[in-house]
């Protein structure tokens, strides 16, 4: 039963913490590369669907959920505040 | 996870690949077929043999037509989409849709007279190639299902691959082996390492191919949300114009269209035009994407109203757009002749075995003693296997055979075609659950290879222009179609052999399978590797 519950929580994680810092990674990205806009969103849009699967194979690899949920959960802090930043820098 | 790193990956590319592997099956083989999309609707089509193609110097003629017929028909609509006539389908194809959100209408049209096209009522291959990303349900929702799924197989694709201590080694390795699960795990690596590139590359292309529509938030951040504005500065399509609400008479479209034909030496495929009548109505004109990897078609567009050419785009794209562009031209391999589109077309195919095998594999590591009794889950896995891996090609047969079969006059006939295959695949999928496994296997395949075989025979039976019932002339395409239905009954005829001569020798449950048994979560190369050695 742990264990189930542990899985069920690595695929939550990994669905949405994958998602999330993708998605976070691609706005950052987006306003942040030293490309002309479109550019740079074409190129942080590629880049998110590799590392979203990378995010999802690194949390079945972490040896315990709450280690991968920790790190995840402070990536995705360091890069929505990134973002904010970016976004109140942004015209 | 439990174990080491290659442990925790191997249980990964087990668990992932096995909750996605029936819907990726059907998304590998429609998007397999819709390598021949045209060539499938052509021959769908068999009325169209009479019709003669049509010259690019009549396509300004054609699309005027176009225009007059969707001025009567669909006066409400806020664009209408016109597909030209091409080589490999002479006729005018129109789409529109009244408002958003209702269903779209769809209708083809004879060139030379801008009526109704005499022709039997079918989607053609475009049903499975719209199969393939939307699986025929409401389009947002099949394509959020799709999208999951390849990211699924992305994660399934590496893990695999890290699983994969032998990689090179089992490149070359098959063993034909009474052990079937051997020889299944064997097959699996075959198709799965030897395509592995293609592999990769189809699955992130096809993500790519829907990028802002599955990862909107680099839009959202850098063009609040406007994904036409993102569109048009990385130079895909010519700027939108919104109506400004008064009408003005249009322009004639003819002189628009000679003259964007006397700058692109490509042939125009289609035209878009929008907010038809109003004094800010637009028309584009696109043409066939020039030779090359990128999908990068050019777009020339022109004021409804006065004819002034607005702009031309295409072509001179920055790297990361062209980047997209190229990612999305490689999945869809226009530039592929026939024999690289027949070489895509193998991997594919390889592609669909490979998901197969994988599924048969995880099943057949699970078999139960002769003692036990299958538990449930097995069962439903077995049901599942059977049910996509038999009954999609027995459904898309059907779906051909309906074509052939139901009368050309019959109400709403490309509903029923696709309710066939529908029904078809229930159907196939439901027999299987009444009778014993291994004998529902064999039955199926071989219930395959002859619905195969009556696609052909149906084919020579009812087009009276195939070029067999002939002494000269006639389409080559009908042959080439059928002499695929052909083999594809004799590889399916083979395998329904194999399979039940495989179920007279009991199946054996040695040292190996205690082994994996034991390991569920051990990935069948490391036991079976380690077994072995």
């Amino acid at each position: 039963m742990r264990e189930r519950l542990s899985v069920a929580g690595r695929v939550v994680l990994a669905a949405g913490g994958g998602y999330g810092l993708a998605g976070l990674a691609t706005a950052l990205l987006s306003l942040t590369l030293p490309l002309a806009r479109p550019e740079a969103v074409a190129a942080a849009t590629l880049a998110s669907f590799v590392l979203m699967p990378a995010v999802a194979v690194a949390v079945f690899a972490t040896r315990s959920l709450r280690r991968a949920a920790l790190a995840l959960a402070g990536s995705a802090l360091v890069l929505g505040g990134l973002v904010g930043l970016a976004m109140r820098g942004a015209p | 996870m439990r174990g080491s790193f290659r442990q925790s990956m191997a249980w990964l590319h087990t668990w992932s690949g096995l909750v996605v592997g029936w819907v990726l099956f059907a998304i590998f083989v429609t998007g397999t077929a819709s390598y021949y999309r045209t060539d499938i609707s052509r021959w769908m089509r068999p009325e169209l043999s009479q019709a003669a193609p049509v010259a690019t110097a009549d396509l300004p003629k054609a699309a005027e037509r176009a225009v007059a017929y969707l001025e009567q028909h669909a006066p409400k609509a806020k664009t209408w989409f016109i597909g030209l006539p091409q080589p490999d389908r002479p006729l005018l194809d129109l789409f529109w849709r009244n408002r958003p959100g209702e269903p779209p209408s769809h209708v083809l049209l004879d060139p030379a007279t801008g009526t109704e096209a005499v022709l039997r009522d079918t989607e053609g291959g475009d049903f499975l190639y719209r199969f393939h990303y939307e699986l025929h349900m409401p389009p947002l929702w099949g394509r959020w299902v799709v999208g999951t799924c390849a990211m699924i197989m992305l994660v399934a694709l590496i893990s695999g691959i890290v699983t994969h201590k032998r990689i090179f080694a089992d490149f070359f390795t098959f063993r034909r082996d009474k052990a079937p699960r051997r020889s299944f795990l064997d097959a699996h690596n075959v198709t799965g390492v030897l395509a592995l590139p293609f592999h990769l590359m189809i699955t992130y292309t096809g993500v790519v191919a829907l990028a802002t529509f599955y990862m909107p938030w680099g839009v959202t951040a850098a063009y609040k949300g406007d994904t036409r504005a993102f569109f048009t500065e990385a130079g895909w399509i010519t700027a939108p114009r919104l109506p400004i609400g008064r009408p003005a008479p249009p322009a004639p479209l003819g002189p628009m269209i000679e003259q964007a034909q006397a700058s692109v030496s490509e042939r125009l495929e289609r035209l878009t035009v929008t907010h038809f009548g109003d004094a800010q109505a637009t028309i584009v004109a696109m043409f066939e994407e020039p030779h090359g990897l990128a999908h990068t078609p050019t777009h020339i567009a022109f004021d409804g109203a006065s004819g002034a050419l607005l702009e031309i785009r295409g072509g001179d794209l920055k790297p990361a757009a062209k980047t997209v562009s190229t990612l999305i031209g490689l999945h869809v391999a226009h530039f592929a002749d026939t024999g690289l589109r027949l070489l895509f077309f193998l991997c594919g195919i390889m592609g669909s075995a490979m998901v197969a095998t994988g599924l048969v594999l995880w099943s057949l590591a699970r078999l139960p003693r002769a003692s036990e009794r299958p538990f449930f889950g097995l069962r439903l896995v077995q049901a599942l296997n059977i049910g996509s891996v038999a009954g999609l090609p027995a459904a898309i047969a059907v779906y051909f055979l309906a074509n052939r079969l139901l009368p050309t006059e019959l109400a709403s006939r490309a509903e029923w075609e696709i309710r066939a295959f529908f029904a078809a695949w229930i159907i196939a999928a439901l027999i299987p659950l009444a009778r014993p496994h291994r004998r529902a296997w064999s039955e199926m395949l071989a219930l395959v290879a002859m619905l195969c075989l009556a696609v052909a025979a149906a084919d020579i039976a009812m087009v009276e222009a195939h070029p067999l019932r002939r002494l000269s002339g006639g389409e080559v395409l009908f042959l080439w179609f059928d002499g695929a239905m052909l083999t594809l009954a004799a590889l399916f005829a083979v395998a329904a052999r194999k399979v039940s001569a495989r179920a007279r020798i009991r199946p054996r449950h040695g040292r190996l399978s205690a082994v994996y048994t034991k390991t569920r979560a051990g990935p069948a190369c490391v036991a079976t590797a380690k077994s072995l050695s």
